[in-house]
């Protein structure tokens, strides 16, 4: 019951996009549409649930103090240890997808290697170390919560761009000035979930 | 030293090819550390400060680097900047820097540092890319500051931390704008800035939603 709490939480109320704002850059502009924003989503989530539990056993068994080391504290490592730990596994994310699926690989272009530096990733890893989680398993079902958050919100808002392709906007807005009204009204939308609980 | 084409490399980032209003990068700090004017002018320094350099050292380092772990690389190059400039912060102001803890270590995960060491510092020598991240620098900064004096002085009713709206305004009933300090708010107000740029540089308009 507590896991599905976490779950449940992550997706909706603790939000990456709407309550923390992480991620915002790749967000918005591979939104144009529905498939291509899944395939981002998917490969966030995917980070996110291979690297939230790596830094997690990282942060566990290493950062924190005396756990290496008897009386030494490497947490100011944590940063960079992190850090590296999300950039190898992009690379090899970048890898894999290029050999197996190079359309996807194509139209997601500049971003794939962005991952590295999607504050979603890194800010899911800090969360996790805020939080003080008991085991891996909670820190995994946090981390497939908050992609799957992201993921939600990434395909919402391409499904709304595909419809107001047919509107009528005003000529400066178009493009990139109505992306950021319809998110910050979606996330004002999103504020209604804070404080629910299961 | 500065030549035509460096002189594009400087200036354009600010209006014409600005990272967060044209280029769209950068948007997750551009948020979170504009509720005040303060911190968003610290951030915008350190963001020059980290952006130039490290474009230098990876220019220098440009012919050296292998390409398929250059990315790790660029994190290194990054990340160790980041904490030299935490690092001087919490020396020399500390209560700024107390105010912005957080966002300071996230400049690392600021997608114009990614954008333009991939896009600009690969393949340019580095007096070109020293401008270019001084420039992108700025031209952050400048959106930073626009977002924060708005936030600031309709969320707050203060510039700097000092009151400017006079006391005979609440008097007569009005109110500071409590949703100014949320975080939608920053992304519609960035949105009025894009719809002002974009209505006097007719160029950059998008033809399609």
């Amino acid at each position: 019951m507590e896991q599905l709490n976490l779950f449940v939480k992550s997706i909706f109320i603790d939000n990456m996009i709407f309550a923390y704002f992480l991620g915002m850059c790749s967000y918005l502009a591979v939104s144009k549409n529905v498939k291509t924003a899944l395939g981002l989503g998917a490969a966030v989530t995917f980070m996110l649930v291979v690297t939230i539990p790596l830094n997690y056993l990282l942060d566990k068994y290493v950062l924190q103090e005396g756990a290496l080391i008897e009386g030494v504290d490497l947490g100011f490592l944590g940063l960079i240890m992190f850090i590296a730990v999300i950039a190898s596994a992009t690379q090899l994310v970048e890898m894999v997808v290029e050999k197996f699926a190079p359309a996807l690989y194509n139209s997601l272009g500049i971003f794939l290697p962005l991952i590295a530096v999607n504050c979603a990733i890194l800010g899911g890893a800090l969360f996790m170390q805020q939080r003080e989680f008991t085991n891996v398993g909670e820190a995994t079902i946090y981390g497939f919560g908050s992609g799957l958050g992201w993921l939600i919100a990434i395909v919402g808002l391409a499904a709304i761009r595909e419809k107001i392709a047919y509107s009528n906007i005003p000529p400066a807005l178009r493009g990139v000035g109505i992306t950021f009204i319809i998110t910050g009204l979606m996330g004002i939308a999103f504020m209604s979930f804070l404080g629910i609980k299961l | 030293m500065l030549s035509k084409r460096n002189k594009e490399v400087l200036f354009n980032p600010l209006s014409n090819d600005n990272p967060v209003l044209v280029q769209i990068l950068g948007i997750c700090s551009a948020l979170a550390v504009t509720v005040k004017l303060e911190p968003a002018i610290v951030m915008g320094l350190s963001v020059i400060v980290v952006l130039s350099f490290s474009n230098v050292i990876i220019s220098l380092m440009r012919k050296t680097i292998p390409t398929s772990i250059r990315i790790i690389v660029q994190l290194v190059v990054v990340a160790a900047l980041v904490i030299m400039v935490q690092q001087f912060l919490q020396a020399f102001s500390y209560d700024v820097s107390k105010q912005l803890s957080v966002f300071v270590g996230l400049i690392i995960t600021n997608c114009i540092l990614m954008g333009r060491l991939e896009a600009f510092a690969l393949n340019n020598k580095p007096w070109p890319s020293f401008l270019d991240g001084v420039g992108n620098g700025l031209g952050y900064m400048i959106v930073l500051v626009i977002i924060a004096f708005f936030r600031e002085l309709l969320g707050s009713g203060t510039l700097f931390g000092l009151t400017v709206i006079p006391n005979w305004c609440y008097e007569h009933g009005y109110m500071n704008n409590g949703l100014m300090i949320l975080p939608p708010m920053a992304l519609i107000t960035a949105a009025c800035i894009i719809w002002v740029h974009r209505s006097r540089n007719k160029d950059l308009q998008e033809k399609s939603n």
